[in-house]
């Protein structure tokens, strides 16, 4: 066979290359895949609620359970967000910067919410706390109210939200060593100075994922919240606690109202964490990379 | 196997990594590709391993055009500059694997798949590491499992990429040692790609001297080094001192000096001057020479290194002479003569001058291979 | 700082020490609140849990664990859980691989719909499917003709938690196949391998550390799943009753006792799966990482 010069090279595969059929079967594949699992319910989530119409959508929202269902979610993320965020600081830099017994046995202990069914979660509170508990009667003899209040739901949302912030912190910091800090100690710094001026900026990309995560879970806890919340209409209802008895009520566009609120804070976190990667990519690999 | 390359041309992009390249390699010979980076010489080794395909040209193995076939089907071994090993099977499934991907109708038995790369292990010298992971293994010992397990397959032809670049410079030299037994017990094919120098003289048959994808020059260890063709090739291969002059009536010029040299058959103008530092007489006063004023003089292992300031417009030039005919002193006047030197009229490769080498009245120095670095 | 007193006091005896001797301040102060969160949040709660089953005695807890509704509940959490995690690893795979291997329109996009399941919250997840696959929904009205249910059926609950496990192993696995040599392939495609013998002989092995990592975590995950669940099972007793609902149940029944066993029994699976995880890392780092 005399070779055609000029289409010889178009007719050999790359070597490390799968046939165009197969490459664009898996393709399809894992596109179906997706649309079918990702995109569908996303998508029904969206035309549920609008389906009597924007007017009906508004009013929903503005029901005044709803209305306070959000403000309690926004309350609980905010005490339990900033909580988690100090620990996960904190035990980042114990286990990251310093070599100590049991430092992989304290991993394993942070990590444990993530293995925990949910449930699982607000039960133990409920044990804690209830009525047939050892601290449940004292606390009722003297009018402190943990389970079925607010202080229950915020004490299960951390639980929940525990290991996000520590998670992203610790490999992150245990990539880039000591040898910044140490620097800055050579150089007079205290230790404050050194973490604010030094630690603080280099792991201020990988803080900021964790917060971010941390947020969503926080605001849309299911399982644990709803074991500790006793479902009070109005008072110890978040906005997914509210979803649920809106469905079970049959008020199917209330219910996708309140779940579009929580899908549209779900695409926003989605977005703001691409955008993050997308222009910083660089920078965080350096940071990494020390 | 005999390899043939025909008017190569690859683009990667607009970019011309190789330009019309032609190389004939000899069956059984153990071939260099040599050249600084972005000349084309891995590029050159995919295109024969079929790991790239070529934009023009062709490439024969034998007498078949292996342009067509893909890189499985050429039946070649490659060797990878950071070996390739396949991390999670052992030493032993890693020199078997050519064989036991084969389909089943050209598949030996399973046992002799076994002894043959059991006897392949022990030709690179590793018995007794057939079950351990490449992770247990050093650099070297790496390298030597990847050339097993090309030569597992007998390839038509061996390629190997740089193979000893990421071992330590001792390393590198036992297995340069090492290499070239086996190819001589062997007999593959070997090309090699490499940018050292003294690593593509001291193993090679012969030598490709690459630049900027195209082959300056190809021949012999001693062609390249003694008579070199371009003035890349000169400047490229061992130390090298260019000097501008010019020519007039025969005569060679310096500033505004002649220095002794005569090119008869040149016609007059501007040139550039060659010579190998070793190469050079000293002269007592001046006939006609090259005289500069020393400006650094280092001992290194036999010989005295001195650097030569020529004149304001000049580059530093460097000789070798044995210690003991030498002085010292900085700023003493040096007063030399290439014995053995080159005239090139452009700097294209290709336009040299008809050679213009001498053999002075007297004795050459005896030949050292300077070392270069990179 | 206490690290440098340990120097000057025993810098020439090699005693035991609780941390090494470090410049950096403020171990303490960190391990500190590490510690004080860390026993508040987690321990003190988990402990009650424990102290509280271990108080139901022997016997009573044996009953209670292996009552039939439990062992169904139980049956049909992991068994689901198990079947979309295999799913999961399968698809997972082909994502990761045409997410870090081809370039096609909107990549970017899928790629971050990929940690959906991660930032939605799972109740949101749970009507929406349960909207979708019931009867009258825009799939469950597709299937109906042909006699598949899906929704009230564990089959919906194996769609949920196909769902909620979905990025574990893309992302577990996405980094791996990002690192692969593009060289391993070459020399295996210069041995002669085809496309398919190198992927399955060279590329699929490698990969399967962090395939099981991925599958064991989305498996976990999907035994301990309640949200998502609920809302599209049915939650039939022995049909389509998950554990996690059983031991709210128990709660509403004021039957603490019970829910204590059950969260025992699924906490104790669940360590043993983190064990299985952090193991296959440990087993997968010693084979693979190069030695220097």
């Amino acid at each position: 066979m005399s070779p055609d010069l000029a289409t010889a090279a178009h007719h050999v595969r790359a070597a490390t290359s799968e046939s165009r059929f197969a490459r664009l079967s898996l393709i399809a594949a894992a596109l179906a895949f997706v649309a079918l699992f990702l995109l569908l319910p996303l998508a029904a989530v969206f035309t549920e609620a609008l389906r009597k119409g924007p007017a009906e959508f508004l009013s929903a929202l503005g029901d005044a359970e709803t209305f306070s269902a959000i403000r309690l979610t926004l309350i609980v993320a905010a005490i339990a967000v900033p909580l988690n965020l100090v620990f996960g600081v904190a035990a980042a830099w114990a286990i990251a910067k310093f070599e100590f017994i049991g430092k992989a046995f304290l991993t394993t202990l942070i990590d444990l919410p993530f293995s925990v069914s949910p449930v699982i979660s607000g039960l133990v509170f409920v044990l804690l706390f209830g009525s047939h508990s050892l601290i449940g009667p004292w606390l009722q003899s003297h009018g402190i109210q943990i389970l079925f209040a607010v202080p229950g739901l915020v004490l299960a949302t951390v639980f929940v939200t525990f290991p996000f912030v520590a998670r992203e912190l610790i490999p992150l910091m245990q990539e880039q060593g000591t040898s910044d800090e140490e620097a800055a100690l050579s150089l007079g710094a205290s230790g404050w100075q050194t973490f604010w001026h030094v630690t603080l900026p280099n792991i201020k990309w990988g803080l900021l994922y964790g917060v971010l995560l941390c947020n969503a879970r926080a605001m849309g806890e299911f399982g644990a919240v709803s074991v500790v919340s006793g479902h009070i209409r109005g008072q110890t209802n978040t906005m997914p606690l509210q979803v649920e008895i809106l469905y079970n009520e049959y008020n199917f566009v209330a219910a996708f109202a309140v779940a579009t609120l929580l899908a549209l804070l779900a695409l926003v976190t989605l977005v703001l964490k691409t955008a993050l990667e997308l222009r910083y990519s660089a920078e965080i690999a350096a940071s990494r990379r020390h | 196997m005999e390899v043939r390359v025909q008017n190569i041309r690859k683009e990667f992009g607009r970019f011309p990594a190789l330009d019309d390249v032609s190389l004939n390699i000899r069956s059984g010979e153990l071939i260099a590709l040599l050249g600084p980076s972005g000349s084309g010489k891995t590029t050159l080794l995919r295109l024969v391993a079929g790991l790239e395909s070529p934009t023009d040209g062709t490439i024969f193995f034998g007498d078949e055009d292996a342009s067509q076939k893909t890189v499985q089907e050429r039946n070649i071994g490659f060797v990878f500059q950071h070996y390739a090993l396949f991390r999670h099977m052992t030493v032993l499934d890693n020199v078997a694997f050519g064989l036991k991907v084969r389909p089943a109708n050209r598949r030996p038995p399973a046992a002799d798949i076994r002894k043959r790369a059991l006897d392949l292990i022990d030709l690179v010298q590793l018995s007794g590491l057939e079950k351990r992971y490449p992770a247990q293994l050093s650099g070297g010992q790496r390298q030597r499992v990847a050339l097993a397990r090309a030569m597992a397959v007998e390839p038509n032809v061996l390629l190997l990429d740089e193979p000893f670049g990421a071992l330590d410079a001792q390393v590198r030299k036992e297995l340069r040692r090492w290499l070239r037994e086996i190819h001589d017990r062997t007999g593959h094919t070997t090309i090699f790609v490499t940018h050292d120098q003294e690593e593509a003289l001291e193993l090679a048959d012969r030598v490709v001297v690459m630049s900027k994808g195209t082959i300056e020059q190809v021949g012999t260890p001693d062609e390249i080094y003694d008579h070199p063709v371009s003035p890349f090739v000169y400047g490229f291969i061992g130390q090298s001192n260019a000097l501008a002059v010019t020519l007039a009536n025969g005569e060679i010029w310096f500033e505004d000096r002649p220095i002794g040299l005569r090119a008869p058959t040149e016609p007059d103008g501007p040139a550039t001057l060659y010579f190998r530092p070793h190469d050079i007489e000293l002269i007592d006063g001046c006939g006609g020479c090259l005289a500069g004023l020393v400006t650094a003089s280092r001992r290194v292992a036999g010989t005295r290194h001195l650097e030569l300031d020529l004149g304001r417009n000049h580059p530093h030039a460097e000789i070798e002479l044995p210690p003991e005919r030498t002085t010292t002193q900085d700023r003493a006047r040096v007063a030399f003569r290439p014995t053995k030197w080159k005239l090139f009229r452009d700097e294209k490769a290709g336009n040299e001058v008809p050679s213009a080498d001498v053999e002075a009245e007297a004795p050459v120095q005896p030949f050292e291979l300077a070392r270069t670095g990179t | 700082m206490r690290g440098e007193l340990d120097l000057r006091e025993h810098g020439h005896n090699r005693r035991w020490r609780f941390r090494q001797p470090s410049v950096l301040p403020g171990f303490g102060l960190a391990l500190g609140v590490t510690l004080f969160w860390l026993v508040l949040i987690i321990l003190i709660p988990l402990s009650g849990l424990i102290w509280r089953s271990s108080g139901l005695g022997w016997s009573q807890f044996m009953t209670l664990a292996l009552d039939t509704r439990t062992l169904n509940a139980l049956r049909i959490s992991f068994g689901t859980a198990f079947v979309a995690a295999i799913v999961n690893l399968i698809f997972g795979v082909i994502l990761a691989w045409v997410l870090v291997r081809y370039r096609f329109p909107g990549k970017r996009v899928i790629d971050a719909m990929v940690d959906l399941p991660f930032a939605l919250p799972t109740a949101v997840a749970g009507i929406a499917l349960a909207t979708l696959y019931a009867p009258n929904g825009w799939i469950g009205a597709l299937l109906a003709p042909l006699g598949i249910k899906i929704a009230f059926t564990p089959v919906g609950i194996v769609i949920a938690l196909i769902f909620v496990g979905l990025p574990f192993v893309v992302r577990t696995v996405q980094p791996i196949m990002e690192e692969i040599d593009k060289e391993v392939e070459e020399a295996a495609a210069t041995l002669g391998a085809s496309r398919f013998q190198t992927i399955r002989r060279v590329l699929l092995p490698g990969l399967l550390p962090a395939g099981l990592t991925g599958f064991a975590l989305a498996f976990a995950r999907g035994v301990g799943e309640y949200g998502s669940v609920i809302f599209i099972a049915g939650n039939l007793p022995y049909v389509s009753e998950i554990a996690p609902l059983l031991i709210v149940i128990r709660l509403e029944e004021f039957n603490y006792p019970a829910a204590t066993a059950i969260a025992a029994v699924m906490l104790v699976i669940s360590f043993a799966m983190l064990l299985v995880i952090n193991s296959i890392q440990a087993w997968s780092r010693r084979r693979y990482v190069y030695v220097a």
